[in-house]
């Protein structure tokens, strides 16, 4: 067997030990390692170390969110056992909502759909190889989390996709681009053509995403991948059973991906290797998911994970912690010959999936494969010994208890620091021509049009979304949410959004986190979900948290995500973090700013219901509900005029609960062949002139607004502050101007006023608080500074 | 008698659902069947009145879109496919399933020649995959899957849909026997002369980039806050069309 000798080696020789094999195993967790073998009188083999540290990486074991941790705000302490339990998890329990599936116990959650059907959904990241491989990266970032849904449960079928992206600017100077690093326009072109090239060559719709710019993500860009699926009744649960083959289906193992999950749990530095990133082959996984669904829907295998982060390691290491497993390396089919044992047995090689199957059930699962044109080899047994057994050729080549395997993992002992920063309101002079900052706006990054990149992906195969991307008669006008039926014999649909700001975490990740998932529920609620259906799905991309003040960050962010759980009665059902975002060169480092993705999962009973962004008709009034208050932290605005000053915005659960079921109320109510509510959008980034003026930009109407009608939080007279404020929870609405008083009763408790009507003179006319004409711009001019900064 | 459609499948079809679902709707007793099957005799192609092929990316189109699927047709069925249409049954391809027709030579299909290429699907202009709703006009043809229809909102979702011919001669007998059976409004993708589908000199066999299985109910359209909410899509008209002529 081929021995790494650790029993003698000093605390500094085991820390370059881990860093020189790539294992990212701390001091604390190889001292583990070294006394358990100790204590078996052997030293561990190659194998069983590779297995030890993909299996307790961060990537695979969130050893961050369930450490233990110190954490001292403002000068207070208070010790925190695990952030996920703590804030996460007791957020869902709290909920305790009934048509919670399966929450954080499988690779997605899942809800209930139908009478017949649950839905299952999980969002990933691959910041790291799309760091090295942009197109590679997000290629087999799309890859990786359908397979998460294919095995969620035993098996879901996919039926619709999501892409987030953070990226540097894409104008960003050559000089500032440090060395080793992409242009930030580059690794844009890469990703979206890689998440492009796999959802569409799969057919999977790609229905919602963001794309958000800063200089922090200029050595790490943010690739977040999301995906939904359907999943019938009764087949959430999974269980491996002692004589059950060990089955992989789907693609051969090769060498790439070899130590992904380990490589993406420590900060990238300039020599770090591309052969970590996987290669994707998007109709390798279309074959194989058209042969596991008719397996499953056959009762073929009695459970299913897919070949992630630690490849078979992870997969068979779980399915088997319970029982035990046996598994026969050699069997493995291979892309080429060469690969060590271990290689094939740590190998993040894609499409594929590890099934265990009743022998009995071989012949047919075999018959499926060969009509399906995949393939599956059957590379071990499930057993009883509670142990994992490696052999190549019947030679034993490690041998690890399941329970130290699993359990063995020391809980990580951490330090946190958060001080609070004072805030100061802007103390620029307002602006004089509003009409030209309106347009600067609409051409930043995160506001300007995104469609030259949505146009590439296909959102339509399904034939299920009818929420989509562009909507209005020039079918390039923003939506706030996608709503996808994935049966076409039932009217329900599924509603996807997502909220995400990371602008704000330098002020305060606590309000960042509360005010994304404002964001993410309101846009679910502007096309038509049920309030008391939305779920949440938190996605932490965090830089090295073992620097306190980093972690602080992370643990206000924690905080903030509990309380507006509580709050809104939106439990999580599924998440993931990926840490380590930073960049090491020559003397600097350059972290990403805290960032939270927050997607939200809503349920529309009747998709007839929609509603959608445009407006609809001339003469019809123009609401807004919710206050607007004066809080220009972190705002486009404030950014626009080089401002950094500002009080964060924050949500007011009290006020924000309330119009949020009122609103969602009154649309599930209304008879889809005369809605009362015509078009719904939410004011979010730029506030509400940015918000009106993307209604508009569908057609031929335009808006005339009063300022002085706007309902105001607190006293002011900066008509700048009313028109950019960020304040969330608000939304702007449309309504059929015979159906007003029904209107106005239905909205009874909430703040709200009537701003404005819908013109026909295809212009965006703002009054301000004097009574004068502060905006008179032609929607058509605004419309072209909206679509030209990304146009390309 | 249940009239029944075979959707046929390669690895990389992904349309399958929709187009299913909308023959179903129409009425046909549908099978969704790899070409495998076929090959190794499971299924038989004579069993059906209709052969559907759908949309994706057979093959993953890498060498040029539907190629590996056609010639599959070619090589692993041979004659079936021209016999199956010969025998007066009908056959639709959809995007992919298009590229395939026209690279397996099933259209034109000039005077029952199934088995001739003559126009090819190639790179959009401007270059690029692009998903958008797009209006189409039904042309005068013999087409059978037409009937009635005049203008529809289809997506369309392809990089390879810009429709040429070998010669100008082939463009012309098109027109002349009254082939070109749908054209664009606005050309999206600078296809020979706003062409976005054609069928056999027959009339049975419709090929055709957009996706009217994707326009089956009036709420997908882009315009739907125009139209009455429950009201069936403009695209399911071609399959009951299809129907209509077998049931006859």
């Amino acid at each position: 067997m081929d021995e790494i000798k650790i029993s003698n080696l000093q605390d500094q020789e085991l820390l370059l030990l881990s860093k020189k094999m790539l294992l990212s195993l701390d001091l604390n967790e190889m001292k583990t390692i070294k006394t358990y073998y100790k204590k078996l009188a052997r030293e561990p083999t190659r194998i069983e170390i590779e297995t030890l540290a993909q299996t307790w990486s961060e990537h695979c074991k969130h050893k961050t969110f369930n450490a233990q941790i110190n954490y001292a705000e403002n000068g207070e302490n208070k010790k925190i056992n695990s952030l996920f339990k703590t804030y996460i998890k007791a957020a869902t329990e709290k909920s305790k909502k009934t048509w919670l599936v399966s929450v954080f116990s499988d690779n997605a959650g899942i809800i209930k759909f139908n009478s017949k059907y649950n839905i299952a959904m999980k969002a990933e990241t691959h910041n790291h190889p799309s760091a090295l491989d942009p197109y590679g990266g997000a290629n087999t970032g799309v890859g990786g989390v359908i397979r998460d849904i294919l095995g969620a449960g035993l098996g879901a079928k996919p039926f619709a996709n999501t892409d987030v992206f953070c990226f540097a600017p894409h104008d960003m100077q050559k000089e500032k681009v440090p060395r080793g690093v992409l242009h930030p326009k580059r690794i844009f072109k890469g990703v979206r053509s890689g998440v492009a090239d796999y959802g569409n060559r799969i057919g999977i719709p790609t229905v919602n995403g963001a794309i958000i710019f800063d200089e922090g993500y200029v050595a790490n860009p943010l690739v977040y991948c999301g995906t939904v699926g359907l999943i019938p009744k009764g087949m959430e649960k999974k269980k491996a059973k002692p004589g059950d083959k060990i089955v992989v289906l789907g693609a051969r193992t090769g060498r790439d991906g070899i130590h992904g999950a380990t490589f993406s749990s420590i900060d990238l530095n300039e020599s770090a290797s591309s052969s970590a990133v996987q290669i994707g082959n998007p109709i390798e996984e279309r074959k194989m998911m058209d042969a596991l669904i008719k397996a499953r829907d056959q009762k073929l295998y009695s459970a299913i994970t897919d070949c992630g982060a630690g490849g078979f390691s992870s997969a068979i290491g779980e399915m088997g912690c319970q029982i035990g497993a046996r598994v026969d390396l050699e069997k493995a089919p291979l892309k080429y010959k060469g690969l060590s044992a271990w290689e094939i047995w740590v190998s993040e090689s894609q499409e594929r999936m590890v099934l265990s199957v009743p022998e009995k059930n071989l012949q047919k699962l075999s018959e499926i494969c060969e009509i399906e044109g995949t393939q599956m080899a059957v590379i071990g047994e499930f057993t009883n010994t509670k142990k994992l057994e490696l052999f190549y050729n019947n030679e034993l080549l490690g041998e690890i208890k399941m329970e130290f395997l699993h359990q063995g993992l020391p809980q990580k002992q951490m330090n946190a620091k958060w001080n609070t920063k004072a805030q100061k309101e802007i103390r620029n002079l307002p602006p004089t021509n509003y009409g030209q900052i309106l347009k600067q706006l609409l051409a930043m990054p995160n506001i300007a049009s995104k469609e030259s990149t949505v146009r590439k992906y296909d959102h339509e195969v399904g034939g299920g979304t009818v929420g989509k991307p562009f909507v209005g008669e020039q079918n390039d006008c923003p939506a706030d949410a996608a709503i996808v039926r994935p049966l076409l014999d039932d009217w329900a649909g599924a509603v996807i959004s997502n909220g995400i700001n990371p602008l704000y975490s330098k002020l305060d990740p606590y309000h960042m986190a509360t005010l994304s998932i404002d964001e993410a529920i309101r846009n679910a609620l502007c096309v038509g979900a049920h309030f008391e259906s939305i779920v949440l799905l938190d996605n932490f991309c965090w830089a090295n948290p073992e620097r306190e003040e980093t972690l602080g960050e992370l643990v206000r962010a924690c905080m903030g995500c509990y309380d507006a759980s509580v709050a809104f009665k939106t439990p999580f059902i599924s998440g993931k973090d990926s840490l380590y975002n930073e960049y090491n060169s020559e003397n600097s480092k350059i972290a990403i700013p805290g960032t939270l993705l927050i997607s939200a999962l809503g349920i529309i009973t009747d998709s007839k219901k929609k509603v959608s962004m445009p407006f609809k008709h001339a003469a019809n009034p123009i609401y807004i509900l919710g206050n607007t208050y004066c809080e220009l932290g972190a705002s486009h605005f404030g950014k626009l005029i080089g401002s950094t000053a500002g009080s964060i915005p924050k949500v007011r659960f009290k006020d924000a609960v309330k119009t949020f079921s009122k609103l969602s109320a009154l649309l599930k109510k209304q008879n889809p062949n005369s809605k009362i509510i015509k078009a719904c959008h939410d004011c979010s980034e730029g506030g509400i002139a940015v918000a009106i003026s993307e209604m508009a930009f569908s057609n031929t109407l335009g808006a005339q607004i009063d300022l002085r009608k706007m309902r105001v939080g607190e006293r002011t007279s900066r008509e700048d502050f009313i028109l950019f404020s960020e304040s969330p929870s608000r939304f702007i609405v449309e309504v059929d101007i015979s159906q007003k008083k029904k209107f106005e009763d239905a909205m009874k408790g909430v703040v709200f006023s009537q701003i404005g009507t819908v013109t026909k003179n295809g212009k965006l006319q703002i009054t301000g608080l004097a009574g004068t004409k502060i905006i008179d711009e032609q929607i058509s001019t605004l419309k072209a500074a909206w679509k030209k900064t990304l146009g390309w | 008698m249940a009239i029944k459609a075979i959707s046929l499948r390669a690895a990389g079809t992904n349309c399958n659902y929709e187009t299913e679902f909308a023959l179903k709707s129409s009425g046909f007793a549908v099978e969704s069947v790899h070409i495998n099957e076929l090959i190794r005799g499971d299924k038989k192609l004579s069993e059906y009145r209709l052969l559907a092929l759908p949309g994706g990316f057979s093959a993953g189109d890498y060498l040029g879109s539907g190629k590996v699927y056609a010639n599959k047709l070619l090589f692993k069925l041979k004659d079936q496919v021209p016999e199956f249409i010969k025998s007066g049954n009908l056959a639709i391809g959809l995007c992919n399933g298009f590229q395939v027709m026209v690279k397996a030579g099933i259209l034109p299909g000039f005077l029952g020649n199934y088995k001739e290429q003559l126009t090819t699907l190639t790179l959009n202009e401007p270059l690029g995959f692009q998903c958008r709703w797009v209006r189409i006009k039904a042309q005068k043809s013999n087409c059978i899957f037409t009937k009635g229809i005049d203008e529809m909102d289809v997506p369309i979702a392809h990089g390879e849909g810009r429709f040429i011919v070998k010669d100008q001669s082939v463009l012309q007998r098109l027109y002349e026997n009254s082939q070109v059976v749908f054209k664009y409004v606005q050309n999206p993708t600078g296809t020979t002369d706003s062409i976005a589908g054609i069928c056999d000199s027959s009339g049975r066999v419709l090929g055709m980039m957009p996706h009217p299985e994707r326009n089956l109910f009036a709420i997908n359209s882009p315009q739907s806050d125009s139209l009455k909410p429950g009201a069936k899509g403009e695209g399911i008209k071609i399959f009951e069309n299809a129907f209509s002529y077998l049931k006859k």
